[in-house]
């Protein structure tokens, strides 16, 4: 029985691997998860892209363009991947371009400030390193390898995100507004980034199963507020939630409740930023058609060229 | 900043040019027609902002009092900008993107070359770094000019019309500015009528292959080199400069 020996190697710690018999609701969640990852690498690309052409040295804009260029190639690995899985990338470009699929809502909001270009490396890619080390573990062969290689790239962003958040918390009095600003409007979007609450998941009690997921929601979500708190103080910064503190009962930061209502408006499409990033996306895709279709039929006519003298 | 030295102005002049096309390559990061090119141009804009970045910290050496990096690429005014028009030229669409880096690549192999013989050691050395990066940045622009003059009869005309929009301004490449008679005469220094024959065989064969017309327009634009840019720079500095030109002096 395939069925069987799938859950034997789940059970084993041993990868499934793409030709290998897989449930088909397994193959449709790696789906759906690994190009909802690899939407949000490309759409990701787009706040800090607003900043490439203002970025305040030029050292920085070398960083900023050597990030965001990561990212692309983080979307190209994990496109590839989903394509073991039998869907082509055009497909989920379709998907994503039509509003069917998702990626991450914190890219939703505004980039505003060159601050922003900090905290988005410091809390958006710390807390996508929460999520994702746990899958460089996960079950999936391809998707657990390319997360290998993402989160190397993804630690480093994190580094400069907090190394351009200190410069500034060391700077003139503006500088240190910046960043305080920028803490405050991406504080509670980064602890959204870990989904809902692990009462109101709708997928991850299979997801924990099958070893796609290693940790719930909550859990990643706590780890992410105790290893971020300290960070901040040594900033000078100011977390904004009034019920953050430390609970040496439980040995973790209690921190305040999530403002969901927000979280679920934004998924559903009316955060700051969803038309002008969709809008973006189709736009480049759309402007782009001319140049891809001129790519192909160049390959045709050599491949035809080419035919004649081959044979 | 006082201008007057020529080896000054001339490192000035290779840096801005690498800084400004790194600049409008910067604009395509996020909006590339194919995710690969997105990466091939933000590579290729890497690549010229590492270059500006060695040129003007050299540049800055010279400067009295001494200057930094980011104090000359965004600080200083736009008629003291030295860069060709060709560099500052909107990136258009795709097609028109390529063109300016084809021509611009074309000339800067044998350019390159020509500088890394010079008495300056450290233009020389710059040069043979770029080298080796000119020779993937020619590579690529000649691939999308033949794919996409080769291609479908759309590309083929979009190629065609972005090489003649750029073309009046390839003739300043080979206007030798005062600073660029200065470093051929003192630091045997590229010369630069020398360098249109190569040039040209270096289009010739792309064009034949892309099935695209070399344009024949006689007439060509120039002043950049000596710092009256075409209107378009001045939003590209308003850009760039943003952020010294707000908070004058500090850190980042």
């Amino acid at each position: 029985m395939p069925a069987q020996l799938f859950e034997e190697r789940i059970e084993g710690e041993e990868k499934i691997e793409p030709r290998d018999w897989m449930p088909e609701e397994y193959r449709r969640t790696l789906i759906r998860q690994i190009s909802q990852h690899a939407h949000s690498e490309i759409v990701g690309m787009l706040p800090e892209g607003n900043w490439v052409t203002r970025a305040p040295s030029l050292k920085r804009k070398a960083i900023l363009l050597a990030k965001i260029q990561d990212e692309a190639g983080h979307g190209l690995y994990l496109y590839a991947a989903c394509e073991t899985l039998g869907v082509s990338r055009e497909d989920l470009l379709s998907e994503l371009h039509s509003g069917k699929a998702k990626y991450s809502s914190i890219f939703n909001y505004p980039a505003l400030s060159w601050a922003d270009m900090g905290a988005i490396g410091w809390l958006v890619d710390g807390a996508a390193i929460m999520n994702q080390i746990p899958l460089c573990r996960t079950s999936y062969g391809p998707y657990a390898r390319a997360m290998v290689r993402i989160c190397k790239e993804e630690s480093f962003h994190q580094r400069q995100g907090y190394e351009i958040m200190l410069t500034l918390s060391r700077g003139t009095e503006v500088q240190k507004q910046m960043a305080q600003d920028a803490l405050n409007r991406w504080w509670w979007p980064s602890l959204m980034m870990f989904g809902p609450g692990d009462a109101d998941s709708v997928h991850s009690l299979q997801n924990l199963r099958w070893k796609i997921k290693r940790f719930s929601n909550d859990e990643l979500r706590q780890r992410f507020v105790d290893m971020t708190v300290p960070q901040a103080e040594l900033l000078g910064l100011n977390i904004p939630d009034p019920l953050l503190r430390w609970n040496p009962d439980r040995n973790h930061y209690d921190f305040g409740p999530i403002d969901w209502d927000e979280f679920w408006n934004v998924v559903r499409g009316n955060g700051p930023c969803n038309r002008e990033r969709l809008h973006d996306r189709v736009n480049a895709h759309e402007e782009g058609a001319w140049v891809r279709d001129a790519a192909i039929a160049h390959a045709i006519k050599q491949r035809n060229r080419q035919a004649p003298v081959a044979s | 900043m006082s201008m007057g030295n020529e080896q000054l102005e001339y490192a000035l002049h290779l840096a801005d040019n690498a800084l400004i096309l790194g600049q409008r390559l910067g604009e395509w990061c996020g909006h590339g027609p194919v995710l690969e090119q997105d990466i091939a141009m933000t590579n290729i804009a890497l690549d010229y902002i590492g270059r500006a970045r060695l040129l003007y910290q050299y540049a800055a050496g010279m400067c009295a009092p001494e200057s930094t990096e980011d104090q000359l690429a965004f600080m200083r005014n736009e008629w003291e900008y030295r860069n060709v028009l060709l560099a500052e030229q909107p990136n258009g669409d795709f097609a028109q993107t390529v063109a300016r880096q084809f021509y611009i690549e074309a000339f800067q192999i044998d350019y390159l070359k020509a500088l890394q013989q010079s008495g300056d050691a450290t233009f020389s050395a710059i040069a043979e770094k770029s080298i080796k990066e000119t020779a993937y940045h020619f590579k690529w622009a000649s691939e999308w000019v033949i794919r996409l003059g080769d291609g479908t009869d759309v590309s083929h005309r979009k190629m065609q019309d972005a090489l003649e929009t750029l073309w009046p301004y390839t003739g300043e490449l080979f206007r030798e500015a005062p600073y660029e008679s200065w470093m051929r005469k003192n630091l045997n220094g590229p010369d630069l009528a020398a360098l249109y024959t190569a040039w040209s065989a270096r289009l010739q064969p792309v064009f034949t292959l892309a099935g695209l017309e070399l344009p024949a327009g006689q007439w060509m634009q120039e002043g950049g080199k000596t710092g009256r840019h075409t209107e378009h720079m001045g939003y590209l500095l308003a850009e760039m400069q943003f952020m010294q030109r707000a908070y004058p002096g500090l850190e980042w």
